[in-house]
């Protein structure tokens, strides 16, 4: 029991620690790219609308979008697993 | 074009905000009259019985972190340095996936009101919670001298009242919420503060993007044609990208060591509803931020940059000079009132954690030795409730006229690099020990706090040297490897063979769940 709950808890942190460095790469990834390549950040796509601009909301976006394949992903897979472990706690 | 600068009635006293302001304040006390009757035990006190759904806590979250500083002060950095302000709209989003991948469903599962809970778990009791409680209660300190003091700026710019008396009515409308209400009143007042600040801002981006057709690169075309193509294009912010680099991670990590965000998620039934919470905060915050691209250059554009510095230097006023461009007197009265929200569901839920690290971390766990009856532990957090309530209104007086902008910086590289690396190596690592998790919440704090001392924005900004000894505005480049760094090695100089046993039961609880 104690080995599945662990293999479980191994499964929720590889999940957690490879969405976390998504969401790291992608804000510093943002930073670098305004301090190191600010004349790319300030071309225009359409009047208007620079790459800085742009890729600052994809973050906001992207932070959006890696809360969502978390929770699919624990609702779907975690959350089985646990109540299938939960349920054999219950009777030993 | 050029925009015309309008007369502003800024500073008047202005009917529709009293009137607004009245009606928020009738309803949210009649919620904590509602509450106060359902407040009976500990738990509802400090956990509004942990009957929160995870919606409503994700509305909650968003009411929490949302303050003024987020609302007024970017869409003043916008307006006034457009692109550069950008930047911390999203700086300010990308602790909550953080929080939701590390910590909200262990938390949860492993603790009952505070984040000591969590660290002390399988560890001394009385080190651990002694050192987490001041690391609380330092970043609760400087996060409530930063919203007393703009409220107090705010309030006396948009209602004519004087500062002193807008700080000490802000304090005692707080009291009133935490002292009878609880977690229950507070909860509800950061729900209804959440959907007027989220509503006030999308009608305003409406409002804003009905001139431009809706199309948002149309009013940035607009500002770049009246202020230059530099305000789309990086600016002068980040011309030290170390700067911009280490404030990035304290605004990242610290959203997961924020001791009044932590301790909401004790209001909800289960991990699963904590998981939920985050999510809907991180879709309200994020919606939030993106909408401070409109707000701001929407003043830029509309209102005008000379007109929002003739208000107030800080260029703080721009939202709400923008709704009156927009609505008159009657918009910018909503936005008052709603900005006053803000800053009270913000101070209600940071007074709120540190009651419950004075009483249930210092005076129940430590003193008493997790012995007190209910009744006696509700009327230390009562009293230590009261007492924040006239630190809080003392620092907002204390502090009057200074340049405070650089303490929630501050309570974040706190948080960041004091409470974060101690609770994540709690939950993560079998080999932590108490002395490890003391040492790294000390010099994690002590570290933020001595840097931010010689940084330059105290030494050069605050004090006038001519050059800082360190040479970062925010330290958590520093800080927060050293957090980890001091806990690994401290914890492996000297192994703890009973905590590192108990870590299986630990895990399982975090999996599993406890109550």
């Amino acid at each position: 029991m104690q080995e599945e709950i662990r293999s479980l808890a191994r499964a929720r942190w590889r999940v957690a620690i490879a969405l976390s460095l998504a969401v790291f790469l992608l804000y510093f990834g943002f930073i670098l790219a305004v301090a190191f390549a600010r004349e790319a950040m300030a071309t225009e796509i359409v009047i208007g609308l620079t790459w800085g601009i742009l890729l600052g909301a994809l973050v906001i976006i992207g932070a959006w979008l890696t809360t969502w394949v978390y929770v699919a992903w624990a609702n779907r897979h975690f959350d089985a697993r646990r109540s299938e472990l939960a349920s054999r706690q219950e009777r030993p | 074009m050029t925009p015309a600068t309008p007369a502003t009635s800024i500073g008047e006293p202005n009917l529709t905000a009293i009137g607004f302001f009245l009606v928020f304040i009738a309803a949210t006390l009649a919620i904590t009259w509602w509450a106060a009757r359902r407040t009976q035990t500990t738990e509802e006190f400090f956990a509004a019985g942990r009957a929160i759904s995870g919606r409503q806590n994700g509305f909650a979250l968003a009411g929490d972190y949302m303050s003024a500083a987020s609302f007024l002060g970017i869409a003043g950095l916008v307006s006034m340095s457009g692109f550069d302000g950008l930047i911390y709209s999203t700086g300010w989003l990308v602790g909550w996936p953080v929080v939701l991948f590390l910590i909200a469903e262990p938390l949860r599962n492993l603790g009952k009101y505070t984040f000591a809970d969590v660290v002390s778990f399988r560890l001394q009791q009385v080190p651990v919670r002694v050192a987490a409680a001041i690391g609380t209660l330092a970043v609760v300190s400087f996060y409530l001298i930063a919203q007393m003091v703009g409220a107090g700026n705010l309030i006396r710019l948009m209602f004519g009242i004087s500062y002193e008396l807008s700080v000490i009515l802000v304090g005692i409308v707080m009291l009133a919420y935490v002292l009878f209400g609880g977690m229950i009143a507070t909860t509800w007042v950061q729900i209804v503060k959440a959907v007027l600040l989220l509503g006030g801002a999308a009608l305003l981006s409406l409002t804003t993007l009905a001139q431009f057709g809706f199309n948002p690169v149309e009013l940035f075309s607009k500002a770049a044609d009246i202020y230059g193509a530099e305000v789309l294009a990086p600016g002068k912010q980040v011309a030290n990208p170390w700067d911009a680099i280490s404030l990035g991670l304290a605004l990242m990590f610290g959203t997961a060591g924020l001791p009044h965000i932590l301790m909401r998620f004790y209001t909800v039934p289960d991990a699963k509803a904590a998981r939920q919470s985050v999510f809907w905060a991180t879709g309200l915050i994020g919606a939030f931020y993106l909408m401070t691209f409109i707000l701001g250059f929407g003043a830029m554009v509309l209102v005008g940059r000379e007109a929002i510095l003739a208000v107030d230097k800080g260029g703080n006023m721009a939202a709400p000079l923008l709704a009156e461009v927009l609505g008159g007197t009657g918009l910018l009265g909503f936005i008052a009132a709603v900005a006053f929200a803000t800053i009270l569901a913000v101070v209600a839920g940071l007074t709120l954690s540190g009651a419950a690290a004075l009483s249930h971390d210092l005076w129940v766990s430590v003193y008493r030795k997790g012995d007190a009856p209910v009744s006696e532990q509700l009327k230390v957090a009562r009293m230590a409730t009261i007492a924040l309530g006239i630190v809080a209104i003392l620092l907002g007086i204390l502090f009057k006229g200074q340049n405070v902008a650089f303490m929630v910086g501050l309570a974040f590289a706190v948080a960041a690099s004091g409470n974060f690396p101690a609770l994540v190596l709690s939950v993560f690592w079998r080999g932590f020990t108490t002395r490890g998790a003391v040492a790294s919440m000390a010099a994690g704090t002590a570290a933020s706090l001595l840097l931010i001392g010689l940084s330059p924005t105290i030494m050069v900004d605050l004090m006038g040297a001519q050059e800082a000894l360190f040479p970062l505005k925010n330290p958590a480049l520093v800080t927060i490897p050293l957090g980890f760094a001091v806990g690994v090695i401290v914890s492996l100089l000297a192994p703890e063979p009973a905590a590192s046993q108990a870590y299986d039961a630990k895990e399982r609880r975090m999996i599993m769940g406890g109550d």
